[in-house]
């Protein structure tokens, strides 16, 4: 490829890459899910799973704001997406039987 | 423009997958700390209520790590705002979110800090007082540690833009750091809902 086309390309990447003001507004959606979940906290009334449940589904909403905005996870190539999601699903995996098995001996 | 065409967005040499090694290597750092926290966190999900004595469970101050939480992802802001300046071609304002970030990281590890010192100092929680602690300990202080050294790389930015040597050019320094930092953010998000607000089974 000639030093043209890669230049082309790389402000055809770049073009991609959102405004400051739409991370802005990223921003401010995480804080207010943030304030959400200490408001959640501080509910009487919620059974634990209930609470439990809304947490984790804020926390996944956060997480994923900042790794497909932040960390331009939703605008750059795939394979970056995958080889990280490959780290967070193998964690998941791992961890899960390690602590259902360690849970049970710990349990005794 | 196909997948294996060699083109790097920012730098300059060939790759067989058209992507920049150092970034592909970065991402596949990063899944590999997602195992790392992984086995942090659930060690102290299954230590967190054994032992005897007090334990960082029942002495959380939500209301003040909540502020720590928000100061650590608004420095997520800060950090994609210094790569998008620099992007522009604007390497002052880059520099000043750069240091922006890290002022909002050492106030996060300053918070950490006084948790910690609080802990030990005031309700006699140390690093081996019950296993509950241990974990504690291990997990905040891994997170902490990878902030400190996000803060080091963050002021070597600095300087190094400070001597003309990080422009739109080499950007890619920069997005690197930036992907860590916004790594140590997101574990936070994690440990801020599993370890500090989730409710603790009897």
């Amino acid at each position: 490829m000639s030093e043209t086309e890669a230049v082309a390309a790389e402000h055809v990447a770049e073009e991609h890459h959102p405004a400051p003001a739409a991370y802005v507004k990223v921003a401010l959606v995480l804080a207010v899910v943030t304030a959400i979940e200490v408001g959640a906290y501080y509910v009487t009334g919620l059974s634990d799973a209930v609470l439990s449940v809304s947490l984790l589904v804020m926390m996944v909403v956060k997480f994923a704001l900042v790794g497909l905005w932040f960390m331009h996870l939703r605008f750059d190539s795939r394979i970056f997406r995958r080889l990280f999601i490959a780290g967070i699903v193998l964690a998941l995996l791992v961890y899960t039987v390690a602590m259902t098995t360690l849970g049970l001996l710990v349990g005794k | 423009m196909s997948d294996t065409t060699a083109v790097v967005e920012h730098g300059a040499h060939h790759t067989s997958t058209g992507l920049d090694n150092r970034k592909l290597a970065m991402w596949g750092f990063l899944g590999s700390e997602c195992l790392l926290f992984g086995a942090l966190i659930s060690s102290y999900l299954l230590y967190r209520t054994r032992g005897e004595g007090v334990k960082p469970v029942d002495v959380y101050d939500i209301p003040y790590t909540s502020v720590s939480s928000f100061v650590l992802l608004m420095s997520s802001l800060t950090m994609v705002l210094a790569l998008s300046a620099l992007q522009r071609d604007d390497e002052r304002q880059s520099r000043v979110w750069l240091t922006a970030t890290a002022l909002l990281g050492m106030t996060f590890v300053g918070g950490q800090v006084y948790e910690f010192t609080t802990f030990v100092m005031h309700d006699g929680i140390s690093l081996t007082a019950n296993p509950a602690s241990s974990a504690f300990f291990l997990l905040t202080g891994f997170h902490g540690t990878h902030v400190t050294l996000g803060i080091i790389m963050l002021l070597s930015l600095v300087g190094m833009s400070l001597a003309g040597k990080v422009g739109k050019q080499n950007s890619l320094y920069v997005e690197l750091v930036g992907l860590y930092w916004h790594f140590v953010d997101i574990v936070w998000v994690v440990i801020f809902t599993v370890v500090y607000l989730m409710p603790t089974p009897n």
